[in-house]
């Protein structure tokens, strides 16, 4: 299991992923050569367009052979396949998880109800199959009988097994996971071939891939700009003519390759395929690309407190005595009633008594009769030998247990106990009896604990434009007080699972897009409902359904990271957008002269990078063309550096390196290419 | 004081004028495309038309609206131009020959003003008035109207209405050009511009000989022509005739007509979206291009080589004495940054550089600050460009003024900053690969072909405004350059209305720390660089074997 982010504050939100990817370049260049068939390259229609030029110029060529030509047509074919291998590459990350995944898949015999063996692929919605300790779960289902430790590794590469058992919400499991122990029947869930584990295989592989909302968006721009390009350039021979200086078809194509934005053109889909894969390194699936887009929008975040805010267990944090007692009678006597307890609350007292007090952790007390918690009584306790007796528990309990003894109720009981509460902590009495006369000791204060860094994390998501809204079933004054002590924005107490959907509407409405986790079947309408729904892994089919994402780790402070890829996803696209766009420049001062100099020498004036000869100076703008694509795969595969800040200061940086350094880089780029190209003869 | 001081003392003074009129003349702007009131002559005109001037259109029938109204402009003005041996007023002007017709009457529709004729020798009176100034109103009205609808269209949120076309064309006119214009016109008579109705006296030149001069309502025609950045001169040498520009002064009252409403509309748009400060952005960055621009004209014009030229203090050839270098610089800059395209002085002579950076204002497209209404709505759909790229740089959904730019929005402005390039660009090469094209030119080398490049950026563009040195009333130009003119005017028109109702329909995203805010420097900056760099980068090409061809050799 990845480490919860939370565990380390301060960590930007996209911290490098888990495992570093390597390239693959080498089955990258064979898909690459699959890839040249125009009738999938149409789909890039910048790529395509370089496409067409290649074609044109090798006829050209080859009608009209010259080692110019040659070269030229060749860096055009370059950059074509570069364009194919960044996809290629960016696919080839999927294939080794899909094929781990397709083992799984390949479960053959399901045994029904009835004793039946039926082929897995032959399940229908419905069916019910058992399945015992050493077989394989068949398909997506919910335990409807029996519990069962099931091993997910298949799925989660996490090793340790995990418990599934039949009603509540740990009732979903996936076909292609292995049962460790026990018996369980499965009610199938999935058609076949729509399981969980196709479903990813389709997912990794970019299969199903489909243009996210803002790629298509960005298409259309960079269509747009190519068509302006190829005008400009096309009619530019009209007005050489005139002038004198008619240009050879190979020089325009060239231009045209210059000119429209191959870089981001070829990148483009490698940064999506790239951007879903960051997020299966992180064993999150997302059902769409739609979705991840969507997560770098999002304005609210809905967390529910507990195991995501809070670490989920109350601890002890403080003994308050009542009445003649001291502190350390209440150690003690806390200490004693809880030494078998084994509750993390009860740990958590011997802990603080041992921690706080000195006072030992491990104790044989012979004798001793030990009085465990139950929902009648709401105590638990200890009887000691010689008539003590100790009981802890919830403030009314405990006080009835003194009255029935006729012990007093100190006055101050109340007011502590209320103080407790309204600083989010939960009060427990401790009163002891010797022989018929009870007295209340003190209060044992157990606070929820807010895990390390939460602060910090919210603090950066409001500055990106983030609203946090914690979910809790505490009361609404122990909410605010947990609220305040985490930093979240705003608080739902006393949710229901309907005002949880009312507050995702209510949200919705202002325009914002929300952001949710959940597990439980009650959760998925909420899921449904809101525009990134992150179900976890441990929860039932129907969450799983209903939202748009999974989690295989069932770590709800995942949302806080998947938010942080969404973004990453659209900064690198606008990112090289913006330098391949400032890249022509250098382009033009490079090419145009080289092309018309000859007919007006002043235009030479513009060839500040001195190139050696106007051959020289084309092929070189062509092949810093071709291999800044190669150089930037990485970039696009890792995603631009992403700094949680305000929308104006990431502008700033991202114009600063993309747009600056896009104007810049090229000059020395095609500078040194041309120092190597005018060594080639027949160049120079 | 030296003609340099002189010249940017005018420029301060202008300056000025503006920054004191462009917030209570943005506001009223404002107020006449929000009011619900009707004025009485205004409900008279709808009645008399047939208009519910209460009903809110959707943006197919608002774009109906508009185009039905220019296309019966165009009827109407072609006619007028061919029958005009028949009707009164004719000052015994023949009938306006069908290619020339054709020309002027779309030229005159479209708010570019292109005049391939000759006014004083072609055009009586009656067509002046009833035809030509008519439509220096109404053409600046559908600009207007297509600019407040786009404008709503950020304001409101889901909602498929725009407005109403008719009330705004109406509006446009009788609460902002008329009044402006009786205005302007007083102060042009009272600096000595002609208003009569005579058709012209004879008088006997000093030299012997007698001359002919045409009179007629020329102030009257001159205040529209200038404040709906129109620019087709009563008299073929426009505002450089002594007539139409009379004195120094007066020429400086036309640069600050030409100017007032298109600075003045950011402000208006800052209005009617709740949020003046974006109106400020939008401002800043039409200041800067402007401010940018003149500079440059003028220290081109200024720093001419050649001995003659620097003793004379700067490139004069070309233009009036009276106004001198800086006042032509000023003059040439606001008319080719805001389609208006009179002209003080001939452009053709204007050095290299200086020529070159006339023709790149209208190739920015007309948005610094551009026409009446179409300035601010070629701004704004550049500004969605800008905002396109720089909000995926965020890491989020693009949104301008809370709106989100999806696919649909996106394809609508990239067709946009598509169609004008392609028209010009085209219509060049068509002009310089047919012998009907080349015949017409009267240079050679890289002016001839700037020339050429400058007629069909100028058609293109909508601004009007003529290098010369080409003939261009022939049957291939009079088509050629009406295409263009028809195309660039009313493609974008299209877009922008489509673009409006995409806009409107949706909601409106709230705004949070991680949205991009559109109001500040670094937002201008770089909506700045976008129309520089989408402009510099088309047509770079082009102007390396024109201007810069001829500059630097």
């Amino acid at each position: 299991m990845t480490a919860p982010v939370l565990d380390r504050p301060g960590s930007p939100a996209g911290a490098p992923a888990p495992r570093r990817p390597t390239i693959e370049w080498g089955p990258a260049l064979v898909g690459a050569v699959r890839k040249l068939d125009p009738r999938g390259l149409v789909r890039q229609p910048v790529v395509f367009t370089v496409w067409v030029g290649s074609v044109f110029s090798t006829v050209l060529v080859l009608t009209d052979p010259s080692v110019f030509g040659w070269l030229i047509t060749a860096w055009l074919w370059l950059t074509v396949l570069f364009a194919n291998a960044a996809e290629a590459v960016a696919e080839g990350r999927g294939k080794a998880q899909a094929a781990s995944l397709r083992k799984a898949r390949t479960t053959t015999v399901a045994t029904m109800l009835d004793g039946r063996e039926v082929a897995a692929a032959d399940l229908r919605p419905g069916d019910e199959v058992v399945v015992v300790a050493g077989q394989v779960i068949p398909g997506d289902g919910d335990v409807v009988e029996g519990i069962a430790s099931v091993d997910e590794s298949a799925v989660t590469g996490e090793s340790a097994p995990v418990i599934r058992e039949s009603g509540g919400d740990r009732s979903a499991v996936t076909g292609g996971t292995t049962v460790l122990s026990d018996r369980i029947v499965v009610r199938i869930t999935s058609k076949p071939g729509e399981t969980f584990v196709d479903r990813m295989i389709a997912l990794v592989e970019g299969a199903s891939r489909q243009k996210t909302p803002n790629e298509v968006a960005l298409n259309i721009l960079l269509s747009s700009l190519t068509v302006v390009f190829v005008i400009a350039v096309v009619t530019l021979q009209p007005f050489a003519i005139y002038s004198g200086a008619e240009q050879s078809i190979t020089v325009l194509i060239a231009l045209i390759v210059c000119l429209i934005p191959t870089t981001i053109g070829a990148l483009l889909s490698a940064i999506g395929i790239a951007g879903m894969d960051r997020l299966v390194q992180r064993n999150v699936l997302a059902m769409s690309g739609r979705a991840v887009e969507a997560a770098g929008d999002v304005n609210t975040l809905l967390l529910d407190k507990t195991g995501t805010i809070t670490l989920g267990n109350r601890q002890a944090a403080s003994f308050t005595p009542v009445g003649d007692a001291t502190v350390a009678d209440v150690a003690e006597a806390a200490r004693l009633a809880s030494l078998a307890d084994e509750t993390p609350e009860g740990r958590s007292i011997v802990v603080l008594a041992r921690d706080g007090h000195g006072l030992r952790e491990r104790a044989d007390l012979p004798g001793a009769e030990f009085v465990p918690f139950t929902a009648q009584t709401r105590m638990s306790g200890v009887d000691l030998p010689g008539g003590r007796t100790l009981r802890k528990g919830a403030t009314g309990a405990v006080l009835a247990w003194v009255r029935s003894l006729d012990g007093p109720v100190p006055p101050q009981v109340p007011e502590i106990v209320d103080g407790i509460s309204a600083a989010g902590g939960t009060p427990l009495l401790l009163a002891e009896a010797t022989g018929a006369r009870a007295r209340v000791l003190g209060v044992i204060e157990l606070k929820d604990v807010v895990k390390p860094g939460m602060r910090e994390r919210f603090d950066e998501l409001r500055r990106m434009g983030i609203r946090t809204i914690m979910i809790t079933g505490d009361n609404e004054r122990t909410a605010r007080a947990i609220a305040a002590e985490a930093g979240v924005d705003d608080v739902l107490a006393e949710a229901t699972p309907e005002d949880k959907l009312a507050l995702i509407a209510r949200e919705q409405e202002g325009g914002r897009l929300v952001a949710m986790t959940g597990d439980g079947t009650n959760d998925a309408p909420a899921l449904a409902q809101a525009d990134v729904g992150v179900a976890m892994n441990t929860g039932t089919s129907a969450a799983k359904e209903a939202g748009n994402m999974v989690d295989l780790d069932s770590d709800p402070t995942k949302l806080i990271e998947i938010v942080a890829i969404g973004k990453q996803l659209l900064i690198t696209r606008g990112s090289l957008t913006t330098f391949s766009i400032a890249n022509d420049l250098a382009k033009y001062f490079a090419i145009l002269p080289a092309m018309f100099a000859g007919v007006f020498p002043g235009l030479d004036t513009l060839n500040v990078m001195r190139l050696s000869s106007p051959e020289s100076a084309i092929l070189s703008a062509v092949v810093f063309n071709a291999l800044i694509i190669v150089a930037l795969v990485p970039l696009a595969l890792r995603g631009v550096k992403y700094v949680p800040g305000s929308a104006s200061q990431m502008l700033q940086r991202n114009l600063l390196v993309y747009g600056v350094g896009g104007v810049v880089l090229p000059f020395i780029g095609i500078k040194a290419i041309d120092l190597l190209v005018s060594l080639i003869p027949g160049i120079a | 004081m030296s003609a340099t001081a002189a010249g940017w003392l005018q420029v301060a003074l202008l300056v000025l004028a503006l920054a004191a009129l462009h917030r209570p003349l943005g506001d009223w702007m404002a107020r006449i495309y929000t009011s619900d009131e009707h004025w009485r002559v205004e409900r008279i005109a709808y009645r008399a038309v047939g208009v519910d001037a209460d009903s809110d259109q959707r943006w197919p029938s608002y774009l109906r609206a508009v185009l039905a109204f220019s296309a019966v402009g165009v009827l109407l003005l072609y006619g007028l131009q061919r029958l005009q041996s028949l009707l009164p007023m004719n000052n015994g002007m023949a009938a306006v020959e069908p290619g020339s017709a054709w020309n002027t009457a779309i030229s005159f529709v479209t708010n570019t003003n292109w005049q391939g004729y000759s006014g004083e020798s072609t055009m009586g009176h009656l067509v002046q008035m009833a035809g030509l100034a008519v439509q220096n109103f109404t053409s600046a009205a559908v600009g207007l109207a297509v600019m407040a609808a786009l404008v709503r269209g950020f304001a409101r949120r889901g909602t498929d209405r725009l407005g109403n076309a008719w009330v705004d064309i109406t509006r446009s006119i009788s609460r902002l050009l008329l009044p402006l214009a009786v205005l302007a016109t007083v102060v042009l008579v009272l600096g000595g511009v002609v208003q009569n109705l005579a058709s012209g006296t004879d008088v006997s030149a000093l030299a012997g000989g007698t001359q002919f001069l045409p009179g007629g309502p020329v102030a009257s025609q001159e205040a529209i022509k200038e404040l709906g950045t129109n620019g087709g001169g009563f008299y073929n040498a426009n505002s450089a005739h002594p007539f139409e520009g009379p004195t120094a002064w007066i020429s400086l009252f036309q640069v600050f007509l030409i100017l007032l409403v298109p600075f003045s509309l950011p402000r208006t748009f800052g209005r009617m979206v709740g949020d003046r400060r974006q109106g400020l952005a939008i401002l800043g960055v039409m200041a800067t291009l402007a401010t940018v621009s003149l500079v440059l004209v003028s220290v081109f014009q200024a720093r001419a080589g050649g001995a003659a030229t620097q003793l004379a203090g700067g490139a004069l050839e070309g233009q009036e004495v009276r106004f001198g270098g800086p006042l032509s610089a000023l003059f040439g800059a606001a008319t080719t940054l805001t389609s208006t395209g009179a002209v003080n002085s001939m452009h053709d002579s204007y050095t290299p550089a200086g020529g070159m950076v006339t023709l790149f204002n209208m190739m920015l497209g007309e948005v610094a600050p551009g026409g009446v209404g179409s300035g601010l709505y070629g701004m704004l759909v550049l500004a969605v460009v800008a905002v396109f790229v720089s909000g995926l740089m965020v890491g989020r959904t693009p949104e301008y003024l809370g709106k989100k730019l999806g696919r649909r929005e996106m394809t609508l402005a990239s067709l946009y900053i598509l169609t004008t390039p392609a028209i010009v660009l085209i219509g060049t090469a068509v002009a310089m690969s047919t012998d009907a094209g080349r015949s017409s030119m009267l240079n050679d080398g890289p002016h001839g072909l700037t020339e050429v490049l400058y007629a069909f950026t100028s058609a293109g563009n909508n601004n009007g405004s003529a290098f010369t040195g080409l003939s261009a009333n022939t049957p291939f130009y009079n088509v050629a350059l009406g295409l263009a003119m028809v195309f660039g005017r009313f493609l974008p028109i299209v877009l922008v209305v489509a673009l409006a109702g995409r806009l409107a329909a949706q909601g409106k995203a709230p705004v949070t720390a991680g949205t991009f805010p559109t109001h500040r420097p670094l937002f201008a900056g770089l909506l700045t660089a976008v129309v520089l760099v989408v402009v510099g980068l088309t047509y770079f090409p082009v102007l390396a074997l024109g201007p810069l061809a001829e500059g630097l050799s």
